[in-house]
């Protein structure tokens, strides 16, 4: 152990090991493209069936509880996907899924999404629906900038355009689903293709 | 106290330990099962590189009871901290001068 060749390694792993204990790496692309797929096809169900398109902030439609379980739905099958693919993409890398970088990770998304999700049912049962999908976007933008610390670079990125687009839907409160459907959907699935190309290929 | 070459040398040669040192470098603690998990080595292989460490004073040891099971987690203390620096520091210089 004296040449230049065996420090550079040494430092090559040090680096590694640095980001791999402090980071969680094992998120796919994958998930993040289903996850948009799941949420257009959401978005233009909740429009053309249920014919919920919020235009102002106090604004009702007789099919709220089903597009209330519709969103439910997209949540748990876009979660479950994430999992997945997560959990099988640490399996080919011999880690585990549940490990001190990815209870760290969701630890960070917490309290944001905690915090939203509590909101949002408040403003539902307030009547304000109006403002659920701007501030869907926000909520989960928060969550996504803060677990951006915990794991690649890019989920930051994607949070701060989640927020930008939150905050541009609480003015427009007309045209929120479109806005949520560009955030959960287009977004979701642009950065999933991303990262396919980048990490996985 | 100040560390010479050859004890720096000593104590960083091991991948393992260095492994461990890089860790605990950029998390205030991790537990046996996480670092046995970064290293992918033995139960066995990592309990002498962490005990070699210990003695030399480079990370701490903390034992606690997580529902009645023993959970023992490991933190850099500052020799640690000092010595991982200088051992950083002495690669670079190295380099540097051989190029």
């Amino acid at each position: 152990m004296s040449n230049e060749q065996d420090y550079l390694k040494n430092i090559a792993e040090i680096r590694s090991m640095m980001e791999r204990s402090s980071k969680f790496l094992s998120l796919s692309g994958w998930a993040g493209i289903m996850a948009g797929f799941y949420s257009l096809a959401g978005a233009w169900i909740a429009y053309s069936y249920f014919g919920f398109d919020p235009d102002e902030i106090s604004y009702s439609s007789p099919e709220l509880t089903k597009v209330i379980a519709l969103a439910l739905g997209i949540l748990v099958t876009a979660l479950v996907t994430a999992i997945y693919f997560s959990w099988s993409k640490a399996n080919k890398k011999g880690e585990k899924i549940w490990n001190s970088t990815s209870r760290r990770l969701l630890a960070s998304m917490a309290v944001p999404l905690a915090v939203g999700g509590i909101l949002i049912i408040l403003l539902l049962m307030k009547g304000l629906i109006g403002l659920v999908l701007p501030l869907m976007l926000i909520f989960y933008g928060l969550a996504l900038y803060n677990a951006g610390n915990y794991t690649i670079k890019e989920v930051k990125i994607m949070g701060f355009i989640q927020l930008i687009l939150g905050l541009i839907s609480s003015w427009y409160v007309e045209y929120g689903l479109l806005l949520w459907a560009s955030g959960f959907g287009l977004v979701h699935l642009i950065y999933g293709i991303y990262m396919y190309f980048r990490y996985e290929r | 106290m100040k560390l010479s070459f050859d004890d720096l040398h000593k104590a960083f040669e091991s991948r393992v330990r260095l492994g461990i040192m890089s860790a605990l470098a950029v998390n205030d603690q991790l537990d046996f099962s996480a670092l046995k998990e970064f290293l992918g080595v033995t139960d066995g292989n990592l309990a002498t590189h962490i005990k070699k460490l210990e003695k030399e004073d480079f990370i701490g040891v903390e034992k606690s009871f997580i529902d009645n099971k023993p959970n023992t987690k490991y933190y850099m203390t500052p020799e640690g901290k000092k010595a991982f620096n200088d051992y950083l520091n002495l690669m670079e210089q190295i380099i540097k001068s051989q190029k």
